[in-house]
C-alpha cells in the first residue's frame, strides 16, 4: 500500500508532459486510508489536462473524502508514452495524490463524459492489473463503477463494468461507500453479495445481474433482471436542490495548463429549452438553480482561493440563470476580486446575451460564440432550436456594432428530415451576418463550425437513423464548396468518421462490448484524438463480430422496438420522448416548461421534484430565444418552485486575510 | 508629472520534490497566481490583454530541481506606496511576513528563500547571468568511472554537441562552457554511497545543460566508447551573475565572442570573487543596503 512515486520518477524523466502525472494541485486532499473506509479511486478516462477541470469528478472527490467512511484520490489516463514505460517497467496505473497502485483501491469509478473514450476504459483497467472483464474478477479486485452522461447506456460496456451509476453523484456515492465499507468489514469476500447489495441503491445499475434477449432478425428484444431483488427499472438519481451542495468548495488548481483553466461555479443544473437533439437538456431535468448568493459567495471565495483571474458561470444556458444580471455586476465590479474576466459558455442567440457579454468582456473582446445549430427555421422548428432568424441577426448587429470582430457559429448537419436546402441555409446565414458584420467594421469575419449530428439516448431522436458517413461527407462537400464562395466566411467541420463510431456506441447494445475490446486489443486507445482516431480498426473490428454500422446506426427504429437502455430511466416517460419525436416530424416546436405550463416529460412529476427557479419569468422577459410570444397570460403561469432564500452554506473565508487591514488591490 | 519608474522587488526560490516536473511556463503561471493571492500591488502591461509585469530567469529544464530560482517583479508604484511597500520609489524591505505570505500559497516544493529590492536600472536576470552551478547524481555508473570522465572533459580541447537550432542541426563546442567539473561522493538514503558531480557551465552565448553534458561524445578515438552516462537527479545550485560595474564590458566581450564564432580565448572565464548572486539566501537588511548603492 505505499506510495509508487519512487519508481515513477525515475520515468517521468523520459515523458511528455510529466506535470500531468504529479499532483500536487491546489485543493488536493491526501486522505487516510483505514481499512474501515472504501477507497475510491475517480479515474477520468483521458488526459490529465481535459479531465483534471471536470466538475462532477471534483464534486464526488470532495464529499466522499467528507465522509468519514470513505477516501477518494483521482487518476487520468496516462499517454501513450507513461502507458508503454509502465508496462516495460511491470507498474501499475496510480493515484496522483498519493501515488498509490490502484489495485489497492476497492472502487475504481469512471467519469464517461463521451462514448469515445470507452477503449481508455479497458486500458485503465488492464493497466490497474484488473481483469478488463467483469466475469473473470474476483473479491481480491476492486468494483469498477461508470458514472456520466454516457451511463445512461452502458449496454456497450456491459462485460467490462460491474455498476452504473445513473443521474447525479452527489448522493449515490454516499450510499455506494456504506455498501463497500460494509463488504470490506466481511472481509471482501463473495463479489455476488456486494453486487447485489449495489443493486439495491437506487440509480445503481449491475449489468451482470440482467439478461438480453434478442429477435430471430438479431434486433434486441428485452433486457430482464436475473435476481427477483433485482429492479426491473434502474430510475436515476437527481438532486433536488443545488444550495445543499456547494461543491466544489475548493476547486482543484492545476500546477500545469488544463483546458477551462479557470474557477469554474455551477449556477444551475438541467435545462427545459427542449432542444430536441440534447441529451444534456433532456437527462438533467428539471432545473435546478443555484441561489444568486450562494453563487456570489461561490465566486468570491473562490477567486480569492485560487488566485484566478477568470471565472465561469458554467450550466447549459448560463443565460437563463434568474439572477444573471445582478451576478454579473458583482463580480466584475468586486474590487477585491481584482481584474477579472467571466466566461458564459452556452450563450444564448439574442441582443440581451450580446448585452450581459459587452458587460463581462470589456477587456478582452476577441470572439462571440452562437449555436443557431440549424440554417432555416424549418429545420429549427424541428430540433426545437426557436432561434428566430431576427434574434440571430439582432444578436450579430448588436455584436459587430459594439466593437467584436468575430462571430463564431456552431451548427449541426446531419438532422432528421434535413434537405440540401436546410444545410445550404448555413452559408447563406453565415453570409447575412457577414453582411450585417461589414456594416459596421470592415474586416467582420463569421466562422462556422459544423459537427455531425450524433443521435443519443434518452432523447427525441433515439429512433432516428444516423445519417451516414457518405452522406455527412456529402453534406460537408455541399458546404465547402458554398463556404469558398462566401466572402469572410470561415468553415470548420468535425471528422465524419469519428461521428459514426460515436453513433455506434451511444446507442449501442451488448454485442458492441467485443467490439470495444477488439479495438482496445490492436492499440486503439484515445480514439477521440485525431492523432489515434483510426477508422479502420473499428471497421475490421465489426467485422470480425458481425456488428454493422447498417443495423447498429444507420437504421431508424421502430415505435415498438426494444431499446438497449429501455430497462434504465432518465425520468422521461418513453411516450413523451416519442410525441416530441412525432412533433419533430410535422415541425412543431415545444415551449420551455420552465416558464409555461408543465407537459409532463416525467422528469418532475415522477420523482416529485420540480424546477427550482427564483423567477417564474426568462431574464429580460420576452421571447428569449424560444421563439414564441410568451403573453402575460402564459409567462409564470408554472407551477415553479421558487427557490427559498436561505443563508449560504459555503464558508465566509476559506484562508486568512494576506494584507495587513485596509490593504486592498 | 514625471514618469518615474515602477519599483521592482527580486524574489529568490528553490524547487524541489514533485513539483519540479512542471515547466518553465508552469511555474510563471503559478507564480501569478501565487502574486495574486498575496495580494501584492504587480505593475500590469497595458493593452487588450493585460499582462502582470514579471520577469523570470533562465528556463530551468522540466525535471531539474533547484535551490536558486529567481523571478523579477515591477510593483504600481502608486499601490505600493499606498501599502507602504515604497517610500521615495524604493521598496523597503518587503521580506517582513510577505516570504511567509508567498509560501503558504505556493505548492509544496517551491519555497521562497529571499526577497529583496531590484536596484533601478540594473539590467535583467536574463542578461545578467553568465553561469550556474549543478550538481547531480550519476545513474548507474561507479566512482572510478565517472572520474574518468571528468579528466577527460576536462583534457578536452574541444567537446561538440548537435543541438537543433530554429529547425536546424548544429553543432557548438561546449568545452568553453565546462568551467568547473568535480566529482565526489554523496550519500542516498538505504541504497548507500551515490556519486556525485559539482560542475559550474557557463550560460552564453547559449546556456550548456547537465544533461548535454553527459550525453556528448568526447571526441578521444584513442580511450574507446564514451559510456553515454544519465544523472538521476538534476539540481541548479547557484546562478551567477557578474557585479554590475564589470557587467556590462563582460557583456560586451561576450557578445563579440559570438560574431567571431568561438575562439576559446574569447570567454573569459570569470574570477569567482568577481560573481555575484543575483540574491543571495541570507540576504537580509545588510544586504539590502548593499544593493541599494
Amino acid at each position: 500500500m505505499s506510495s509508487l512515486w519512487p519508481e515513477l520518477e525515475r520515468l517521468l524523466g523520459e515523458v511528455q508532459k510529466p506535470a500531468r502525472y504529479i499532483g500536487c494541485e491546489d485543493g488536493m486532499i491526501l486522505p487516510a486510508h483505514h481499512p474501515d473506509k472504501a477507497a475510491w479511486l475517480l479515474i477520468y478516462p483521458d488526459t490529465y489536462e481535459v479531465g483534471l477541470p471536470n466538475q462532477g469528478l471534483q464534486i464526488l472527490y470532495e464529499i466522499l473524502n467528507e465522509r468519514p467512511d470513505a477516501v477518494a484520490e483521482r487518476s487520468y489516463a496516462p499517454w501513450t508514452d507513461l502507458a508503454a514505460a509502465l508496462r516495460r517497467e511491470g507498474l501499475p496505473l496510480f493515484s496522483l495524490d498519493t501515488h498509490r497502485a490502484a489495485g489497492d483501491f476497492d472502487l475504481l469509478a469512471f467519469n464517461l463524459s463521451a462514448e469515445l473514450v470507452y477503449t481508455n476504459l479497458l486500458e485503465c483497467l488492464d493497466l490497474a492489473g484488473v481483469p478488463i472483464r467483469t466475469a473473470d474478477r474476483g473479491p481480491e479486485h476492486p468494483l469498477v463503477l461508470v458514472g456520466g452522461h454516457c451511463s445512461y447506456n452502458p449496454e456497450p460496456l456491459a462485460d467490462f463494468i460491474d455498476a452504473a451509476v445513473l443521474g447525479d453523484g452527489e448522493e449515490a456515492v454516499s450510499e455506494i461507500s456504506e455498501v463497500v465499507a460494509a463488504w470490506k468489514a466481511q472481509g471482501r469476500t463473495s463479489r455476488e453479495d456486494v453486487l447485489l447489495a449495489l443493486a439495491g441503491v437506487t440509480g445503481v445499475y449491475v449489468p451482470s445481474l440482467y439478461t438480453v434477449g434478442f429477435r430471430d432478425d438479431g434486433i434486441l428484444d428485452v433486457v430482464r433482471p436475473l435476481h427477483p431483488a433485482v429492479p426491473e427499472l434502474v430510475e436515476k438519481r437527481t438532486v433536488a436542490d443545488l444550495a445543499d451542495w456547494p461543491y466544489p468548495k475548493n476547486q482543484l488548481v492545476s500546477l500545469t495548463e488544463v483546458v477551462h483553466d479557470r474557477l469554474n461555479v455551477e449556477v444551475f443544473r438541467g435545462c427545459t429549452r427542449g432542444c430536441r437533439f440534447c441529451q444534456a437538456g433532456m437527462i438533467t431535468r428539471p432545473v435546478r438553480e443555484r441561489p444568486a448568493e450562494q453563487v456570489r459567495t461561490m465566486v468570491a471565495e473562490g477567486l480569492r482561493r485560487t488566485g484566478y483571474d477568470e471565472v465561469a458561470l458554467t450550466s447549459l444556458s448560463t443565460a437563463d440563470f434568474s439572477g444573471i444580471t445582478e451576478v454579473l455586476a458583482d463580480t466584475v465590479s468586486d474590487d477585491a476580486c481584482g481584474q477579472v474576466s467571466v466566461s458564459l459558455p452556452s450563450l444564448r442567440v439574442d441582443a440581451f446575451t450580446v448585452g450581459i457579454a459587452a458587460q463581462i468582456q470589456r477587456a478582452r473582446r476577441t470572439g462571440l460564440t452562437f449555436a443557431p445549430e440549424a440554417g432555416t427555421w424549418r429545420m429549427r422548428q424541428v430540433i426545437n432550436k426557436l432561434v428566430r432568424e431576427e434574434d440571430l441577426y439582432g444578436a450579430v448587429e448588436s455584436a459587430f456594432s459594439q466593437g467584436w470582430r468575430r462571430v463564431k457559429l456552431y451548427f449541426l448537419t446531419g438532422l432528421p428530415t434535413e434537405t440540401d436546402e436546410d444545410t445550404l441555409g448555413i452559408i447563406e446565414m453565415a453570409e447575412k451576418c457577414v453582411e450585417i458584420g461589414r456594416r459596421h467594421q470592415k474586416g467582420a469575419s463569421v466562422t462556422i463550425s459544423v459537427g455531425a449530428f450524433v443521435p443519443k439516448p434518452f432523447t427525441p431522436f433515439q429512433w432516428f437513423g444516423q445519417n451516414t458517413e457518405q452522406e455527412l461527407n456529402r453534406k460537408v462537400g455541399l458546404l465547402r464548396d458554398a463556404a469558398r464562395k462566401a466572402k469572410g466566411v470561415q468553415l470548420k467541420w468535425h471528422d465524419t468518421r469519428a461521428s459514426v463510431v460515436e453513433g455506434l456506441l451511444s446507442r449501442g447494445d451488448r454485442r458492441m462490448g467485443a467490439v470495444i475490446e477488439d479495438v482496445w486489443r490492436n492499440g486503439g486507445v484515445f480514439q477521440e484524438w485525431g492523432e489515434h482516431f483510426a477508422l479502420s480498426l473499428w471497421t475490421d473490428a465489426m467485422d470480425r463480430h458481425g456488428v454493422s454500422f447498417e443495423e447498429h446506426v444507420y437504421r431508424h427504429r421502430h415505435e415498438d422496438e426494444a431499446l438497449p437502455w429501455d430497462h434504465l430511466c432518465a425520468g422521461l416517460h418513453k411516450d413523451f420522448l416519442w410525441q416530441d419525436w412525432r412533433d419533430a416530424l410535422d415541425e412543431v416546436g415545444l415551449e420551455d416548461c420552465r416558464w409555461t405550463p408543465c407537459y409532463d416529460c416525467g422528469a418532475c412529476t415522477g420523482y416529485g421534484i420540480e424546477h427550482v427557479v427564483a423567477s417564474a419569468t426568462p431574464p429580460a422577459g420576452g421571447s428569449q430565444g424560444t421563439g414564441q410570444e410568451l403573453g402575460p397570460d402564459r409567462v409564470g403561469a408554472v407551477p415553479v418552485g421558487l427557490s427559498q432564500r436561505r443563508p449560504p452554506i459555503v464558508e465566509q473565508s476559506v484562508e486568512p486575510n494576506l494584507l495587513p487591514a485596509g490593504a486592498e488591490r | 508629472m514625471s514618469v518615474v519608474a515602477n519599483p521592482r522587488i527580486r524574489i529568490r526560490f528553490s524547487k524541489q520534490g514533485k513539483v519540479r516536473f512542471t515547466s518553465h511556463r508552469d511555474v510563471a503561471r503559478i507564480w501569478e497566481r501565487a502574486l495574486r493571492r498575496v495580494a501584492l500591488p504587480v505593475a500590469y502591461s497595458e493593452g487588450f490583454s493585460p499582462r502582470p509585469k514579471i520577469s523570470y530567469g533562465l528556463a530551468l529544464p522540466t525535471g531539474y530541481a533547484s535551490e536558486a530560482e529567481y523571478l523579477d517583479v515591477e510593483l504600481d508604484r502608486e499601490q505600493a506606496e499606498a501599502l507602504g511597500l515604497v517610500s521615495q520609489g524604493i521598496p523597503g524591505n518587503p521580506q517582513d511576513g510577505l516570504i511567509g505570505r508567498l509560501n503558504q500559497v505556493l505548492p509544496v516544493g517551491i519555497r521562497v528563500q529571499a526577497i529583496a529590492p531590484v536596484q533601478p536600472g540594473s539590467s535583467s536576470l536574463q542578461q545578467a547571468v553568465v553561469a550556474c552551478t549543478w550538481e547531480f547524481e550519476v545513474d548507474a555508473a561507479g566512482f572510478d568511472e565517472v572520474e574518468a570522465w571528468v579528466s577527460r572533459v576536462l583534457d578536452a580541447d574541444e567537446i561538440i554537441v548537435e543541438r537543433e537550432r530554429k529547425g536546424k542541426q548544429v553543432t557548438d563546442d561546449v568545452r568553453p562552457l565546462v568551467e568547473a567539473l568535480e566529482v565526489g561522493r554523496g550519500r542516498c538514503g538505504a541504497s548507500g554511497e551515490t556519486v556525485r558531480v559539482t560542475a559550474v557551465l557557463g550560460t552564453r552565448p547559449r546556456a550548456l545543460r547537465p544533461v548535454e553534458l553527459l550525453e556528448a561524445m568526447l571526441a578521444d578515438p584513442a580511450a574507446g566508447p564514451h559510456p553515454p552516462l544519465s544523472a538521476r537527479t538534476v539540481c541548479r545550485m547557484q546562478q551567477w551573475m557578474l557585479r554590475e560595474s564589470q557587467e556590462s564590458q563582460e557583456y560586451q566581450e561576450s557578445q563579440q565572442s559570438q560574431e567571431s564564432q568561438e575562439s576559446k580565448e574569447d570567454i573569459k572565464i570569470t574570477q569567482g570573487d568577481a560573481r555575484v548572486e543575483p540574491l543571495s539566501v541570507d540576504a537580509g537588511p545588510a544586504a539590502l543596503v548593499e544593493t541599494r548603492v
